[in-house]
């Protein structure tokens, strides 16, 4: 359902980045470049109000006319971005939060392997697995 | 309940392997050439920063991890609440016993019964011996501080087994 998936590093450059229409992959680049701004305004927002609980699921960063951005920042500010088309059906909230779940739990697993070292892009075929399942759900 | 033990026995022997008394260095050629004693010297430096660099890199895995759900740590106290409850909790099965600071970056954590430590009995007849076992959680400890987002330095002190101090110098990068 997903049309592009990046997993972005604490320094921003991407550790995995994967789009579903392999021609016009410039432009969700372009896309999830810009939305790493709204990920970070995001993020000195919430540390700056004062807040007990804080989420690490970000929400829609911001909507185009044809395709919507959600993100998400792990402890270790790690970013997800992940781009869905509009005329999808709209995806519920929920259904977004536990893609991102899954997201999180594979990055966790790339992480936790000896011979990943962190700070390289991610060729993990289990984290490639889990995001073809993600982007090509609609059929 | 036999995973804790399992994971104390494989420290010994790490530690016990990385410090047999003719450590090589191994790699580097020129080594070989240099007296006995120097050789054994830099050896013993390449064991700690091992055993450090082992530590490290599980305390990055565990650093990410751990956290749950939420974005728990907003600043250097919690980072090190984190590590003195969840991270020893899950290393450990225990919490640690104290937590010290100087409120400019420097912290001390105390454990009163370390146990990694436990089994070499309680006084101070080795203390000598008990920094290498320090080796791995002080790296551990760096590890976890680094996957936060904090660039630390730790270093491990033993005054009466098997109670020891780990005390943690944030760096300002």
């Amino acid at each position: 359902m997903a049309v592009c998936i990046a997993v972005i590093a604490k320094e921003n450059y991407p550790l995995y980045i994967r789009s579903t229409p392999t021609e016009n992959e410039l432009k969700f680049h372009y896309m999830v470049h810009t939305s790493l701004d709204v990920v970070d305004e995001k993020i000195s927002a919430m540390g700056k109000a004062l807040v007990d609980q804080r989420e690490l699921y970000l929400g829609l960063l911001y909507p185009t006319e044809d395709y919507k951005v959600y993100g998400y920042v792990t402890n270790s500010k790690v970013k997800f971005v992940m781009v869905v088309d509009s005329s999808n059906t709209a995806l519920r909230d929920n259904e977004i939060r536990s893609m991102f779940r899954k997201l999180h739990n594979s990055y966790t697993d790339v992480m936790c392997n000896p011979f990943y070292n962190p700070g390289d892009r991610i060729q993990s075929r289990a984290f490639d697995n889990m995001v073809t399942s993600m982007m090509i759900q609609v059929c | 309940m036999a995973d804790a033990v399992l994971f104390e026995f494989l420290h010994t022997e790490m530690v016990a392997e990385l410090w047999a008394p003719d450590a090589d260095p191994g790699s580097g050629s020129a080594d070989r050439i240099t007296p006995q004693h120097k050789a054994g010297l830099s050896g013993k430096k390449k064991s700690w920063s091992v055993l450090e660099g082992l530590g490290f890199r599980v305390g990055q895995a565990l650093g990410e991890r751990l956290p749950r759900e939420t974005l728990a740590v907003r600043e250097e106290l919690d980072a090190l609440k984190f590590l003195c409850k969840d991270l020893w909790a899950a290393m450990f099965q225990k919490h640690m016993d104290g937590l010290r600071t100087n409120h400019q970056g420097t912290y001390v954590l105390q454990d009163n019964n370390f146990p990694l430590l436990l089994t070499m009995g309680s006084g101070s007849q080795y203390i000598e011996e008990a920094p290498k076992f320090l080796a791995f959680t002080c790296g551990l400890l760096c590890g976890a501080l680094h996957t936060l987002g904090f660039r630390s330095l730790v270093t491990a002190s033993v005054t009466a087994l098997p109670a020891c101090k780990f005390q943690v110098v944030m760096q300002k990068s």
